[in-house]
C-alpha cells in the first residue's frame, strides 16, 4: 500500500515534468553526449564514426596553429571585454536606473533593452551600412568629414579594426536577462536595510552600494553573471555576420563558436569540431563557477 | 520620513539630485537606440536619399515604398516573402505556446510536488544554464536528421521547447507561492491538475510572460534551425530570408531600403511584446537569485 502510494506520487510528478525532462534528455543531454563521443572519433559525416581515441585532442594543441595563433587569443580577448565589461555596464546601468522614479525609469530600461531584443540579423543591415568601406560609408563619411582619417577605410573586412567593432556592437546590444534580473534585485531591496545603513553610519552611495545594495542582492548578481558568461561565447558568431565570411578576414575576428562551424559546417571534419565544443563547454562550465565562488551566499 | 536623508532607490518622486542620473542615462539611452532609430530612418528612405552623398542619417522625404517593394519584389528567389513571414509566424506561435505550457508544468512539479527524481532535474537544469547551444551544433544536427525533423516544420519548433532559462524563472516564482493556498485546496478535493490550473496558473501570469518573451526572442528571432535542418526553400522562416538580404549588402545601395524595412518588421514585434510585458517581466526578474 505503501509502496504503491509512492510510485503514484513519482508518476503523477511524472506527467508534470515529463514533457520537458523529454525534450531537454534529447535537446541538449544527448547532444552533449554525442559530442563527447564525437570529440574521440574521426567522423566525416558520410561513412561512420572510427575511434581515434585522445588524437583529436592532441591535434589540437599540438598541430592547430590557426587555433593557438588566432582562436584562443581572439576569444580570450573577445571575452575578457565582453564578458566583464558587459557585465559590468549592465550593473551600473541597472544601479543608475534604480536611483530615478518610476515612470522614466520604464522609458529608459525600454531604451536601455531594447538592442538585446533586435535579432544580430536584423542589426547587419545598420552595421554594415555604417561600416560599410566606401567614402560614402556613414563611418568613413563622418571620419573623413572631421579629417581624422584621409582614406575610407574596410572596416569589417580589416584584420585591424574586425575585433573592436565585434566588442562594441556586442556591448552594445549585451544588456539582457541578466540586466533586467539585476535591476530588479536593486529595485526589491528593503528600503528599511539602507535606513538602519545610515543609522550605522553609512556616508554616501558608494558606500552604500557596497555595503547594503551588493550584499542584498547577491543571487542576481550570480545570475546576471552566469547569464554573461553564456552569453560573450554564444556572441562569436558576429564576427563572421559582419565580415560576412567564414574564416574571418585574416582570422582577425575567428573565435572558438566560428572554429567549430569551420570545421564541423565547412570542412566536415565533425570529430574535431566536437573537440573543440567539448573544451568550450568545460570553459564555460569552469568559468560559470568561479561565478558561483565569487557570489555564492554560503561562505 | 523628512529625517531620513540616506538612500535615493526606488524614489518616488523627481528630486534634483537625481539630474546627474538622468544626464548620464539618457546619453546612454541615445547611444544605444540611434542604430535602431537609424534602421527606422533608413527604411523609410526613398531610392535616390540612399544613393545620396555626403549620406544623412534621418530621412528627408519618408517613403514606404520599401515596403511595398519587399512583399511584392522577390529579389533572391522566387518565393513571396510573405511566405517566409507566415512560416515565422507558426514557428513562433508554436514555440510561445507549447515552451510555455511544458516550463510552467515542470516548474510547478520541482517547486511543490514531492519526488525522487526532483534534485536530479533541478540540478541538471541549473547546470544547462551555462549551455551554449552552438557548441553542440552537430550533435543536434544529427538527432533532428534522425527524427525525421529535417525539411519539416516540426524542425523548427521541436528543438526549442527545452527552455533552461524558462523552467528556471518559473520554478523561482512558484517558490514564492505558499503552500497552505495549495494544501487548503487539496483539502477541498483538488487534484494536482486542478491546483496546477486553478490556484498555480493565475499566480504566476509574470513568469509566464517573461518566459513568453524569452521564447518569443528565441523563435522569432532564429535562423540557425532554417540554416541547418531545411533544404526546401518554402520550409525557410523570414530570420532566414532576412539574412538573404543582407549578403553583400555594402555594394548594393538599393537593397539597403528593402533590408531595413525588413529588419524593422523583425523588430516591431519584439518591441511591443515588451512594452506590453515590462512591469511583470520585471516582478518576475525579482526571483531570479541563484543561489
Amino acid at each position: 500500500m505503501r509502496w504503491s502510494k509512492s510510485l503514484r506520487r513519482e508518476l503523477d510528478a511524472m506527467i508534470f515534468v515529463g514533457p520537458f525532462v523529454v525534450m531537454f534528455t534529447i535537446f541538449i543531454v544527448i547532444p552533449v553526449i554525442v559530442a563527447i563521443y564525437l570529440s574521440f572519433t574521426y567522423f566525416n559525416t558520410v561513412q561512420a564514426p572510427v575511434f581515434i581515441g585522445l588524437k583529436n585532442y592532441v591535434n589540437l594543441l599540438t598541430q592547430d596553429n590557426i587555433f593557438m595563433m588566432y582562436v584562443l587569443p581572439n576569444t580570450f580577448k573577445f571575452s575578457l571585454l565582453v564578458g566583464p565589461g558587459g557585465y559590468i555596464l549592465s550593473f551600473w546601468l541597472a544601479w543608475l536606473l534604480a536611483q530615478i522614479p518610476r515612470r522614466s525609469r520604464s522609458l529608459l530600461t525600454l531604451a536601455i533593452y531594447s538592442p538585446s531584443m533586435t535579432a544580430s540579423v536584423a542589426m547587419a543591415v545598420v552595421w554594415l551600412v555604417v561600416f560599410s568601406g566606401d567614402a560614402a560609408g556613414y563611418l568613413n563619411n563622418f571620419l573623413l568629414g572631421i579629417g581624422i582619417i584621409s582614406e575610407p577605410i574596410q572596416w569589417t573586412q580589416s584584420p585591424k579594426y574586425l575585433m573592436a567593432i565585434m566588442v562594441v556592437v556586442t556591448l552594445w546590444n549585451s544588456m539582457g536577462v541578466g540586466f533586467l534580473a539585476m535591476l530588479a534585485g536593486i529595485l526589491n531591496i528593503n528600503p528599511e536595510l539602507y535606513e538602519a545603513g545610515y543609522i550605522d553610519g553609512i556616508k554616501n552611495r558608494l558606500q552604500e552600494l557596497w555595503y547594503i545594495t551588493i550584499p542584498s542582492m547577491k543571487p542576481q548578481m550570480l545570475f546576471g553573471a552566469v547569464m554573461a558568461v553564456v552569453g560573450t561565447f554564444q556572441a562569436g558568431d558576429i564576427g563572421v555576420q559582419l565580415s560576412g565570411a567564414n574564416p574571418t578576414p585574416q582570422y582577425a575576428g575567428q573565435v572558438m563558436v566560428n572554429h567549430i562551424q569551420d570545421y564541423g559546417f565547412i570542412r566536415y571534419d565533425m570529430g574535431y569540431a566536437s573537440a573543440v565544443s567539448a573544451v568550450l563547454l568545460v570553459i564555460v562550465y569552469g568559468l560559470s563557477k568561479i561565478c558561483w565562488r565569487l557570489f555564492s551566499e554560503k561562505d | 520620513m523628512s529625517s531620513f536623508q540616506g538612500s535615493k532607490i526606488n524614489p518616488a518622486t523627481f528630486n534634483r539630485s537625481q539630474i546627474k542620473f538622468y544626464l548620464f542615462l539618457i546619453a546612454l539611452a541615445v547611444f544605444m537606440i540611434m542604430p535602431i532609430v537609424f534602421m527606422f530612418s533608413q527604411s523609410l528612405k526613398p531610392i535616390n536619399e540612399l544613393f545620396l552623398y555626403p549620406p544623412r542619417f534621418f530621412v528627408d522625404n519618408p517613403s514606404l515604398k520599401n515596403f511595398y517593394d519587399l512583399i511584392n519584389v522577390t529579389s533572391v528567389t522566387v518565393i513571396p516573402m510573405t511566405r517566409f513571414l507566415f512560416n515565422s509566424i507558426v514557428v513562433t506561435g508554436a514555440v510561445v505556446f507549447l515552451s510555455i505550457v511544458i516550463s510552467a508544468m515542470a516548474g510547478f512539479a520541482l517547486s511543490k510536488l514531492k519526488f525522487k527524481s526532483k534534485g536530479v532535474i533541478f540540478e541538471a537544469n541549473i547546470i544547462a544554464l551555462m549551455f551554449v547551444p552552438a557548441s553542440v551544433a552537430i550533435p543536434r544536427y544529427l538527432i533532428v536528421d534522425g527524427l525525421g525533423l529535417t525539411d519539416n516544420m516540426l524542425g523548427h519548433i521541436i528543438p526549442l521547447l527545452a527552455m533552461p532559462v524558462g523552467l528556471f524563472l518559473i520554478k523561482q516564482f512558484v517558490d514564492q507561492i505558499p503552500n497552505d493556498l495549495i494544501e487548503a485546496a487539496a483539502m477541498d478535493g483538488a487534484g494536482n491538475f486542478t491546483v496546477f490550473r486553478k490556484v498555480i496558473i493565475p499566480v504566476i501570469m509574470p513568469a509566464l510572460a517573461t518566459v513568453a518573451i524569452l521564447a518569443f526572442q528565441t523563435a522569432w528571432n532564429n535562423t540557425e534551425t532554417s540554416e541547418i535542418y531545411m533544404n526546401t526553400e518554402t520550409l525557410r522562416t523570414f530570420a532566414f530570408y532576412m539574412t538573404t538580404l543582407t549578403g553583400n549588402l555594402e555594394n548594393k545601395v538599393a537593397g539597403q531600403g528593402i533590408a531595413a524595412a525588413a529588419a524593422l518588421i523583425m523588430f516591431v514585434p519584439n518591441l511591443i511584446i515588451f512594452v506590453i510585458m515590462q512591469s511583470r517581466v520585471l516582478d518576475t526578474m525579482a526571483h531570479s537569485g541563484l543561489k
